[in-house]
């Protein structure tokens, strides 16, 4: 078998912010598919920037992915607060009904 | 060998439920899933060396950021089939998007013989240990930073989600604290077998 390389773990993760993105596109009326697709993004960037760290034998690339992990955690919390308050108001999450704030 | 082994076990399962992740009808399905994909890229984790980051991400991300997907998508009453309506009008978008970063992947893929090659150095710090040594040192203003966009995010959320309603009775701390013995209690002697009339 094949010898597990920097290029694998890159593949990984490129093929999760892929999925990510096209999460995005055809989800494009529920918020809280949007949300995870975002999450999964966000995982596939920890795993690219911790694959590097790891190859290159450098501790950078882990500390920074801890920092996006408190980000991703914290703008998890306001999303969803948000998604919260906006379905109390309005009734719905569709993404369509929410053009208020268009000038 | 066996680590190649494990290496495509963790992989195949993170990719196949990140797909299922975004194509799967029931939302509560998603959240499961995204929940497997962020156990099994923990495994990923422990495989390169970072042991301390693949526990923080089961507790924060499957312990923390999950459920607190599931309660919201369990909390909110919504018909989902109808969200899905633009599913055939965006396919095509979406897999326009989709495949070009698929061509620059195989890029990547095919050109990888100037990157790192060697296998991960096992240290003999614990890697929890060597990332607290420069943790609390040389990123001591960001590790600042972090904590207060979490105060941030905290109270944030807090704010948005707090809501005053009619008709609920509330205390009144500042109520309580001005009222003064004289109007709140009153003496009376009372004879016996005669009772008393409330004001």
């Amino acid at each position: 078998m094949m010898e597990v390389t920097l290029s694998h773990y890159l593949s990984v993760s490129a093929i999760l912010f892929v999925f990510g993105v096209f999460g995005i596109f055809i989800n494009r009326k529920n918020v809280i598919t949007i949300l995870m697709s975002i999450e999964l993004i966000l995982l596939s960037v920890n795993i690219n920037l911790v694959a590097f760290s790891a190859y290159t034998g450098t501790l950078s690339g882990q500390v920074f992915s801890l920092f996006i992990l408190t980000v991703a955690a914290a703008e998890a919390a306001i999303g969803l607060a948000i998604l919260v308050i906006y379905f109390r108001n309005r009734g719905s999450i569709a993404v369509e009904d929410l053009n208020v704030m268009k000038g | 060998m066996i680590e190649s082994l494990f290496f495509y076990l963790f992989a195949s399962i993170t990719c196949l439920s990140g797909l299922m992740v975004i194509s799967s009808r029931n939302p509560v399905h998603s959240v499961l899933f995204l929940i497997l994909a962020f156990f099994n890229a923990a495994g990923l984790f422990v495989l390169l060396g970072a042991e301390f980051l693949a526990m923080l991400l089961v507790v924060v991300y499957v312990g923390a950021v999950a459920v607190l997907f599931l309660f919201v998508v369990m909390m909110l009453d919504i018909n989902y089939a109808e969200l899905r309506d633009g599913f055939q009008r965006y396919l095509p978008l979406g897999l326009g998007v989709g495949g070009l970063l698929l061509i620059e992947i195989l890029f990547v893929f095919f050109n990888s013989e100037n990157m790192p090659q060697t296998a991960p150095v096992l240290n003999e710090v614990s890697n929890t240990r060597a990332l607290g040594l420069v943790l609390y040192t040389d990123y001591i203003y960001l590790f600042q930073l972090a904590g207060l966009i979490l105060l941030v995010a905290m109270i944030g959320a807090i704010t948005l989600t707090l809501r005053k309603r009619e008709n609920v009775r509330r205390q009144s701390i500042s109520k309580q604290n001005e009222r003064s013995r004289e109007e709140s209690i009153e003496i009376v002697s009372v004879t016996s077998g005669s009772g008393i009339r409330s004001k």
